[in-house]
């Protein structure tokens, strides 16, 4: 109790009740505890602040560098070799295309395995452990890699699809598969089981339970996981590289197998590399293009989530 | 009481081949099982269960349980937590199945059929026999495709509108909520949750109500609502009730069946039926002196 006292400064209340110097000790012992609280906050906020900070930087640095190109010519204009009437319309119409074209592909490739590795499958099995270790690992495979097998797998070898848009997409497609498994079966596995239970002791079967119960509620988490994908797609150079994306493209691709498409990351890589500053300032404005065409399609996926989310 | 005046439902699910009037007779063609007395003799068997154990990961949980349930009776399990009550319970329709490691051997007999022969679809024996569970779990639609989930699913052609009037109706949720069908059914209190559960298994006019504990989560004055449901939907239905709770087995239930723990040759902890009778029978004179000990409060 000594000890207490004299370390809360309460040397005046050693005589006074008992209660009075529980209260001073405990005084100063919260008010250390209140600054540990305080700088664990600042330390968060100092988290915060530094992507937040680089993020605002990037684009200020983007917008001042790439703000007299930003107009409906650089929309509109096909690229070309004088940096005055280049332009990135092929790069806009060829991004939505291989992006449209992996969403459609990954969605029910991606809920399939999730929902098969949440409902169906026996985690005693050696197959399906050996499944889900290896679905975690190909999460952290660099994008090349992916790029390499698109090429020896879709572009050439058994598929053979050419250098069409599509074959992006399904090289994209692979690329992303493990993070929109993974938040899948974070998102199937939250709902209730109670739900399933209610659904089943019904008579409804499996199917039913999983296409009216589960797929609905697990809607939301789903979007995530898209979200995460397509903003990892969007921005993905390398791996278009190696599969075909040309980097002169002068007319739109007319849909999922035109041979010959070129992509907003790709067409940017191609402005940097060049030695005249105007083709620099391009690409600073292809970055504000990219940036808004990416946040179009969250804000999609955002809208969707927020509409299908439900109280559980 | 039933005094076999049964009222057929609105639309009765399709008989069963083997499901007729006949096998039912509680008569001569089955042999007496001795632990159910006293008037439910007289009473036609429903479901029976023969020699039913029950493993999780190959330990037992419930043993060699023979139980037969009647004909428009309320049924009631008590025993202490982990007994193995709703355990049992689950073997009437099959949920255990979506335990992957529990096993049920034995025979559940609904009409003399069994429920765990092989070729028997779990899906079709949950059409026949509907359970409501524990903690309200309706499903976050509106109330009025919470009952008409049923019916849908399994492709009934019925008149959906009128199968759902029935349905709240039945289990005392109509007035409440015919002027908001269209809402979320997570709006509704835990009571009248509970209730459009009844009224969502009962949408599929099934035969058996079973009933996990369903008042556990919800007050008095719900509890006491739910309960007069029970009393009075046992007119057209058999109901099987899980219960910890004594004073409601005694308010409500026909037959009691007390199951308790026991430790086996194995010292492995399963549940059996100490006693079934009738029950006011098993509350004033118990046969069995652990069955007075549970009753009168000195365990559990």
């Amino acid at each position: 109790m000594d000890r207490w006292r004299i370390r809360g400064g309460a040397r005046q209340a050693v005589e006074a009740a008992g209660a009075e110097t529980t209260l001073t000790v405990q005084g100063s012992r919260s008010r250390s505890e209140g600054w540990k609280s305080l700088a664990f906050i600042a330390l968060l906020l100092f988290s915060v602040l530094i992507g937040l900070a680089l993020l605002v930087t990037l684009i200020i640095d983007a917008l001042v560098e790439g703000s007299s190109r930003l107009n409906l010519d650089l929309l509109t204009n096909f690229p070309s070799g004088v940096p005055e009437r280049a332009g990135l319309q092929s790069a806009i119409f060829g991004t939505l295309w291989v992006i449209g074209g992996m969403i459609v592909t990954m969605l029910p490739v991606g809920t399939g395995a999730a929902i098969y590795l949440e409902e169906f499958a026996n985690p005693d099995r050696w197959y399906n452990r050996l499944l889900e270790v290896n679905i975690q690992n190909l999460a952290a495979v660099p994008s090349i890699v992916f790029g390499i097998l698109g090429l020896g797998l879709i572009v050439r070898g058994p598929l053979s699809l050419g250098s069409v848009a599509y074959a992006g997409s399904l090289t994209l497609t692979l690329m992303v598969l493990p993070t929109v498994i993974l938040a899948s079966r974070e998102a199937i596995r939250s709902v209730p089981p109670s739900l399933r239970q209610g659904s089943m002791a019904l008579g409804a079967t499996r199917w039913q339970t999983i296409w009216h119960h589960v797929l609905p509620n697990a809607i939301p988490g789903i979007a995530t996981g898209t979200i995460l994908a397509v903003s990892r797609a969007i921005g993905e150079t390398a791996p278009l590289l190696l599969v075909g994306a040309t980097v002169f493209v002068t007319f739109n691709p007319d849909g999922p197998l035109s041979e010959g498409y070129t992509t907003l990351p790709v067409q940017i890589f191609n402005w940097v590399q060049r030695p005249q500053d105007e083709f620099r300032v391009l690409a600073a404005a292809g970055i504000i293009v990219l940036l808004v065409v990416l946040l179009a399609m969250n804000s999609f996926a955002i809208w969707l989530r927020n509409r299908y989310q439900r109280p559980m | 009481m039933s005094d076999g005046s049964m009222e057929v439902p609105v639309s009765e699910p399709a008989a069963r081949p083997s499901a007729g009037v006949q096998p039912a007779g509680a008569g001569p063609r089955q042999e007496a099982t001795g632990r159910a007395a006293g008037a439910a003799r007289d009473t036609d068997v429903v479901m029976r269960t023969e020699d039913v154990t029950v493993t999780y990961d190959g330990i037992p949980a419930l043993r060699d349980i023979t139980i037969d349930i009647h004909r428009n009776r309320i049924t009631a399990f008590i025993g202490a937590s982990g007994c193995g009550k709703s355990t049992l319970l689950r073997c009437f329709n099959r949920m255990n199945d979506l335990i992957p490691t529990a096993e049920v051997r034995g025979s559940v007999l609904y009409h003399g059929e069994d429920l765990y022969q092989p070729g028997v679809d779990p899906v079709e024996v949950r059409r026949h026999i509907g359970m409501v569970f524990q903690k309200p779990n309706p499903f976050p639609k509106s109330i009025y495709d919470n009952v008409a989930f049923g019916p849908k699913v399994l492709h009934m052609k019925v008149d959906m509108d009128e199968v759902v009037e029935r349905s709240l109706r039945q289990a005392a949720l109509w007035d409440e909520a015919k002027d908001r069908l269209k809402d979320n059914a997570l709006g509704l209190s835990g009571g009248q949750q509970q209730r459009l559960c009844i009224a969502r298994a009962l949408a599929t006019s099934p035969d058996v109500l079973l009933m996990d504990e369903p008042c556990s989560a919800l007050d008095p004055i719900a509890t006491g609502r739910i309960e007069d449901l029970m009393v009075a939907l046992r007119e057209q239905y058999t109901i099987v009730i899980v219960t910890h709770n004594m004073q409601q087995a005694t308010r409500v239930s026909d037959m009691t069946a007390f199951i308790t723990v026991e430790l086996d040759e194995h010292d492995n902890r399963t549940g059996t039926i100490i006693e079934y009778e009738e029950t006011g029978r098993l509350f004033s004179q118990p046969a069995d002196p652990r069955t007075e000990e549970y009753v009168t409060g000195r365990i559990g």
